[in-house]
């Protein structure tokens, strides 16, 4: 009767300490990559084999974050596929509008 | 919710589709916030590949890197024009301003999550806490931008000896500083106009999570997902905190490194 008039409270269930290590794991594994990306920056000399490593240490990071911080990996296999099939329509777009500015390029110079 | 699967259950004349159950197991908030951010998503490659096509349509910066001069011949080498910091002027690390830009947003991205992680426990004292920091996170990263753009507005001392067409129409040489969306002392005027609308939109992009970061403190600290009986409202703008980080990660690869 104590509780009359008021919400029973939610119950607060304790840490679990395992999750919260992997979510310092993944940050953990962010920065080393970022601070990978900046090494090479000044090491590595500018050309396609740096953008090259520059775009898969991007893509690597941006799995982490979807994956881990969003909770993509642990949603439904239909949401996690309408999700990522769609960003295949990008490679495309990629592909034609780095060979329009390459043929730009090759009239304006 | 799986509880509510079997009150509901599928329907045995219209299927796993025909409505009464969830057949993705998420919220429809959380649905439309993916939906949403997948729509996002597009928008921001398209100002990354616009970005890529115009750049390759210019040549690149050929000369030794500390040797550079900005020229609108030629793109600039993104580190010898983002290496400004705060409070001095005769150090000029390269990038490392942006560097500590990227450490404050992934670690506000970190927070976000530890919040999302207390939602789920219905620790309020927890969410209020990881809540607060990730909106400090997301006002110091503000703040920073708001002081790159204007360095890069206002310019270098020395500035650089551009040839363009001015307002007028006539072709004038004269030493130019910083950048406006016409001429700018780094290199062609996309190269500017790239910048003020992409870290621009993502900026905005930063300054809408950051109000809805301070609702999401507010009411969880009055208590109001208490009451609600649940802290979804967390997860939703988390979805929305993680994905401008992960903006934040393309935009600093193809802007700042490449």
């Amino acid at each position: 009767m104590a509780s009359h008039g008021n919400k029973p409270a939610l119950e607060v269930i304790p840490r679990d300490e395992e999750k919260i290590k992997k979510i310092w794991k993944t940050a953990f594994i962010l920065l080393i990559l970022t601070s990978i990306e900046f090494v090479f920056a000044f090491t590595i000399p500018r050309g396609l084999l740096l953008y090259g490593i520059f775009i898969a240490l991007t893509i690597w990071k941006a799995k982490y974050i979807m994956m881990v911080f969003m909770h993509l990996g642990d949603e439904a296999k239909p949401l996690f596929y309408s999700i990522i099939v769609p960003l295949i329509f990008l490679v495309w777009l990629v592909i034609a509008l780095v060979k329009e500015g390459t043929d730009i390029f090759h009239i304006r110079w | 919710m799986s509880t509510t699967a079997t009150a509901i259950g599928v329907s045995p004349k219209r299927g796993v589709w025909g409505g009464g159950n969830e057949p993705l197991k998420a919220s429809y908030g959380k649905l439309m916030m993916w939906f949403f951010l997948l729509s996002d998503i597009f928008t921001f490659a398209a100002f990354l590949i616009t970005y890529a096509s115009i750049r390759v349509s210019y040549p690149a910066y050929a000369g030794p890197a500390d040797q550079f001069v900005g020229s609108n011949e030629y793109w600039p080498v993104p580190e010898m024009v983002f290496d400004a910091i705060p409070f001095t002027h005769s150090v000029h690390p390269p990038l490392a301003f942006v560097g500590l830009m990227t450490f404050i947003l992934i670690m506000s991205s970190v927070t976000m999550v530890l919040a999302v992680e207390a939602g789920h426990r219905n620790d309020r004292n927890d969410v209020t806490k990881w809540l607060l920091w990730t909106l400090l996170g997301g006002i110091t990263f503000l703040s920073c931008q708001a002081w790159e753009w204007t360095h890069f507005i206002h310019g270098t001392d020395g500035g650089s000896l551009i040839t363009y067409v001015n307002k007028l129409g006539q072709v004038v040489t004269e030493t130019v500083h910083g950048a406006n969306l016409s001429v700018n002392e780094y290199g062609p005027a996309a190269f500017a106009q790239l910048f003020f609308f992409i870290t621009g939109f993502h900026g905005f992009h930063v300054t809408i999570g950051v109000f809805l970061l301070f609702l999401a403190f507010y009411q969880s600290a009055v208590g109001v997902y208490e009451r609600r009986g649940h802290y979804e409202m967390v997860e939703k703008i988390g979805l929305y905190w993680h994905f401008v980080d992960l903006v934040w990660v393309f935009v600093f690869t193809f802007f700042y490194l490449i």
